[in-house]
């Protein structure tokens, strides 16, 4: 399927596609990447270098504790929980994951709605989004009191064995949960933009003065998104190293 | 096309350009995806779970952990963030610069390698490694 692209004049020009499209697009003299918005193209490069921020610490994390000679605690039972008198392995952590994942989903279904311009339901599934979200950081906080006060494990140092683990356990999660709030609180904004048809009617924002759009919600898609990636990678090499 | 109808109605109701050149924009797509993607997230989830709830060890582990997990991060990039659908200049522009990555995987492994080494010769015989060969677990 060829994309056409709009020129200034408004007459759709046939974009090429495969690796000519790659040469055309980025050797043309308009924009390089056609057919997105310029924030939607911002937010991926910004994304890209939170890549990098995540990949960091997580290779950090790897190199700390493949030279590490003290015995490393086993997170399977560090984040059990004790449910019904009995110990569920990493129950915790795989509740946190399923609410992240279906934050994921009643996001994009909020992207979905936004493009229908149907403000209700857009509105509807972002704040169930930021709820969830919520959700996911109170269970990160109960998390990290249990591990405080409970194990005694410090940034610097634990009973359990290297100390390490408190180190890079609190970077980590830290750093994450800390993107999960920035997330909630923006979501929050843009359901409220929504809700009072600020993009409808392309009002510029208090900030930046850009007239509103529902590409807003996309974009805020793309960063949500972005953090339930994140979670993907600390849970398989944190949690199920 | 329901996207392309909706955009004629806008188009019409603001004839302005820079209203109208945006909404061409938009990634819109039947919800039936969204849901099957939803689910297979889930049932990936449940998987890498399950690989620690009954205790797989050694390769296998390995190999069904970072399968899994790299599977579920291709979903979510694919489809929620909708990059199967955007121009391969932006696709190349933004998923080759992290495979980058990976060389510093490879150096960090081989540093933490050395250091263990170091550490066994330097401070002491290790709790139960043998200093040659270190194992990670």
């Amino acid at each position: 399927m060829t994309q056409p692209a709009l020129a200034t004049a408004g007459q759709a020009v046939p974009l090429k596609e495969g690796l000519p499209g790659i040469v055309a697009d980025w050797s043309s003299d308009q924009r390089a990447f056609k057919n997105v918005p310029w924030g939607k193209a911002m937010m991926w490069i910004f994304l890209l270098s939170d890549t990098f921020i995540f990949g960091s610490f997580l290779i950090s994390y790897m190199t700390v504790r493949m030279s590490t000679q003290a015995p490393w605690p086993n997170p399977s039972e560090v984040f059990a929980l004790t449910i019904a008198g009995q110990s569920i392995p990493l129950i915790l952590i795989a509740i946190m994951t399923f609410v992240l994942i279906s934050s994921s989903g009643t996001m994009v279904l909020a992207v979905n709605y936004g493009y229908r311009k149907d403000r209700k339901m857009t509105f509807i599934f972002l704040i169930l989004t930021a709820i969830l979200g919520a959700t996911f950081v109170g269970m990160q906080a109960f998390e990290w009191s249990k591990l405080i006060m409970e194990e005694g494990i410090r940034p610097w140092g634990n009973p359990l064995g290297a100390a390490q683990f408190g180190a890079t356990f609190f970077m980590i999660t830290g750093f994450h949960g800390t993107h999960v709030s920035i997330g909630v609180i923006f979501l929050i904004i843009v359901a409220v933009k929504v809700l009072r048809g600020s993009l409808d009617e392309e009002r510029p924002g208090f900030l930046t003065g850009r007239r509103g759009n529902y590409e807003m919600v996309e974009t805020m898609g793309l960063y949500w998104h972005f953090v339930d990636l994140v979670w993907v990678f600390i849970f398989a090499v944190f949690y199920l190293w | 096309m329901a996207h392309a109808e909706g955009h004629h109605d806008h188009a019409a109701a603001h004839p302005h350009a820079p209203a109208g050149k945006h909404h061409v924009e938009g990634q819109q797509h039947p919800l039936g995806i969204y849901f099957k993607i939803w689910g297979l997230l889930f049932v990936l989830s449940a998987a890498s779970y399950a690989v620690d709830y009954y205790h797989v060890q050694g390769y296998l582990r390995w190999t069904l952990i970072l399968l899994f997990m790299m599977l579920k991060a291709g979903l979510i990039v694919a489809v929620f963030m909708h990059m199967v659908w955007e121009r391969l200049a932006m696709v190349y522009a933004i998923l080759v610069p992290p495979l980058l990555l990976l060389v510093f995987v490879a150096i960090g492994a081989f540093e933490a390698d050395y250091t263990f080494l170091t550490r066994g010769t330097f401070f002491g015989p290790p709790a139960q490694t043998a200093p040659a060969a270190p194992k990670h677990k």
